[in-house]
């Protein structure tokens, strides 16, 4: 698995290259700004991009531009976002890209739980979505989305959704049978009109819908 | 029984009605003053009457009947520019020298005038208006004044000197003519019974015009706290930039230093924690490590996030509401129009404002619906949080508007309320951002 990573912190640009060693992953390229990153990706053609949103030059959300840019170009090409904290327009734009495959969109702070970072990437390589589950929470605590239409349970199995869990994943986390867990889903996507279709991507676009509905200019 | 007072009086014209008004200095100090009063209008008449020049013209004019009705009202025009508006650059030395020279007649102390140097503001300034007002009066009605006691003062001296003066000519006194001496007699023992009063008469007229010059001189209660206010305000706003610097300078060294270095650390113990043994002592040792890091880095990322929000320093206001719109349990709608990225201060501030208003929101009023609008017109920023709650909020009851209030007057804004009983409230702050 090759993987370009950029973070403009010295110290953890090196925490997260050993990381990734750690786990099978191959870190082509390390870089320290949005410019550099964009240059990495053109010239080693990687199976992941690893990037930090606050970068130089204008240390705002200059990752994340990259970002959604490298999957404008190539939705084929798994991205994960790290940001400092929640911001909503980008990374629904980033989400967006591509169906919503094989993209991820996490707190910084989740690199330190090593291993279910880890697992974050893994799934997102394999064609998923994460979304933190700060975002998600967020998302879901709003009174004003159709998620009011939701029942406690869907919630929780949404979220889960959203962080790119299968079904099976998820029975085992809330203790319930895989079949309950569909059904549930069923119910989510039938609440949030999401009728069915040959789209195999309706968990994803449930997830987006919040998204979409935050940011009406998006959709 | 008589009030007894131990202070002497203060002014010259409280003293008239004393008993010793002979014995004391009054008398000469009032004459000294009358007499500086003199050469100061001269001085004081040359500049104005240059100012005043138009007028003059014009009255000759109406005086010989030669004036129009269009070169008058200019000349009319003119003259009130020039007086009103170069007149205050005469009055203000005059009435600092009047000032010190009150103390001729009037003891109580003038405060010193602090003033802003020459501009627009001393025009919007009342006293600059009084001081322009006491000039004109030095060269207009204080001359009549000190013209009717001089008039006087002859009349008593000459009555009294006129059995001496006779001889030389007859004395024509206005009312009647003194001819001969017998007849000045009783002029003479009038006129020396009446020199008497030319001390009194002397502080009078000193005193009144010392009063008057007090009156228009002095700088109002008001005005002195509303000068002093100007100051303090200026120092807190000094006070506040200075200490809004140094969040920001502790923001950045801990965002960009301590934060990075600690999830990286983080990171280390993580990673450490896989390569032990999952039963051994180290194995749980670094465990703790890694959870009390962590639990570090959430304490890291609130201290932080309490001085500057990062998204409020990367991203500006805007972003920032909408965050704090985002994390509300109560739905918000945030509307923003915001073309540029304001002052530090005042977006911090404002966005301070906006979540403290919005904890309230959430707290207290049983709102569905928040509205947060934010726009800046000219220089100008109004943020507006607007809930459909059931309102009676009380800046009296809590702490938390009153915090608000006083962080929006640090940074020289203010915040207005509404909330009347059954709702809605609305808060309105405005912060100038120019």
């Amino acid at each position: 698995m090759r993987v370009v990573l950029a973070e403009d912190g010295v110290l953890l640009r090196e925490g997260l290259a050993g990381l990734l060693d750690r786990f099978g992953f191959t870190v082509v390229a390390s870089v320290g700004d949005a410019p550099q990153l964009l240059r990495a990706a053109a010239e080693h053609s990687p199976d992941l991009v690893v990037t930090d949103i606050r970068m130089p030059p204008t240390f705002t959300d200059d990752g994340l531009r990259a970002a959604v840019r490298l999957r404008r170009d190539d939705p084929g090409l798994a991205v994960v976002a790290l940001s400092q904290y929640v911001q909503h327009g980008y990374a629904a734009e980033l989400l967006d890209s591509g169906g919503g495959v094989g993209v991820g969109y996490l707190l910084k702070d989740r690199v330190v739980d090593v291993e279910d970072f880890v697992a974050a990437l893994r799934r997102v390589v394999a064609g998923g979505t994460v979304i933190d589950p700060q975002v998600v929470r967020r998302l879901l605590n709003r009174q004003s989305s159709p998620i009011a239409r939701l029942s406690q349970r869907e919630r929780e199995v949404l979220a889960l959704v959203a962080e790119g869990h299968s079904n099976a994943a998820i029975a085992r986390t809330l203790v319930l049978s895989e079949a309950s867990i569909g059904k549930h889903i069923g119910n989510i996507l039938a609440k949030l009109d999401l009728t069915p279709t040959d789209d195999t991507n309706r968990r994803v676009l449930a997830v987006l819908t919040y998204l979409r509905e935050r940011f009406p200019e998006l959709s | 029984m008589i009030p007894v007072s131990a202070d002497p009086p203060r002014t010259t014209l409280a003293a008239l009605v004393t008993p010793r008004l002979l014995t004391s200095d009054r008398p000469v100090k009032a004459a000294a003053y009358l007499l500086s009063t003199v050469l100061i209008a001269v001085l004081v008449a040359v500049p104005l009457g240059l100012l005043a020049f138009p007028w003059a013209l014009l009255a000759r004019q109406v005086a010989t009947g030669t004036a129009r009705t269009g070169s008058g009202l200019v000349l009319l025009a003119l003259g009130a520019v020039l007086v009103a508006g170069l007149g205050p650059l005469v009055a203000w030395p005059l009435a600092a020298a009047e000032r010190v020279r009150l103390r001729l007649v009037d003891a109580r102390p003038v405060p010193p005038v602090r003033r802003a140097p020459f501009g627009l503001s001393w025009y919007r300034h009342p006293l600059t208006w009084r001081e322009l007002a006491y000039a004109v009066l030095l060269v207009t009605v204080v001359p009549a004044l000190y013209s009717v006691a001089a008039l006087v003062l002859v009349l008593i001296v000459v009555c009294a000197l006129s059995p001496w003066l006779v001889p030389g000519g007859e004395i024509d006194l206005g009312v009647t003519v003194i001819t001969t001496p017998p007849q000045t007699v009783p002029y003479s023992v009038i006129g020396f019974a009446a020199l008497v009063t030319v001390p009194y008469l002397l502080t009078a007229v000193a005193g009144v015009h010392g009063a008057a010059a007090r009156a228009l001189l002095h700088p109002r209660a008001t005005e002195e706290l509303h000068a002093e206010l100007v100051e303090v305000s200026r120092s807190r706003a000094r006070l506040v930039s200075a200490f809004e610097a140094e969040r920001h300078r502790i923001e950045r060294d801990l965002h960009d230093g301590a934060q990075q270095k600690l999830v990286g650390l983080t990171l280390q113990l993580g990673l450490a924690r896989l390569d032990l043994p999952a039963a051994s002592p180290a194995a749980s040792a670094v465990e703790t490590a890694h959870q009390q890091a962590k639990q570090l880095m959430t304490e890291l990322r609130e201290l932080i996030h309490g001085i500057r929000p990062n998204v409020l320093a990367d991203l500006g206001l805007p972003a920032a509401l909408r965050e704090l719109a985002d994390q509300s349990v109560v739905p918000v709608a945030v509307e923003t129009d915001l073309p540029r990225r304001l002052p530090e201060q005042v977006e911090a501030t404002a966005y301070f404002v906006v979540a403290e208003a919005l904890t309230n929101v959430a707290k207290h009023s049983g709102a569905t619906a928040v509205r947060v609008t934010a726009r800046e017109t000219a220089g100008l920023l109004t943020v507006e949080v607007r809930d459909d709650g059931r309102g009676g909020a009380d800046p009296a009851h809590g702490t938390g508007l009153t915090g608000l209030a006083d962080r929006v007057a640090a940074a020289d804004g203010r915040m207005l309320l509404s909330s009347p009983p059954g709702g809605p409230t609305l808060i309105r702050t405005e912060l100038p951002c120019a």
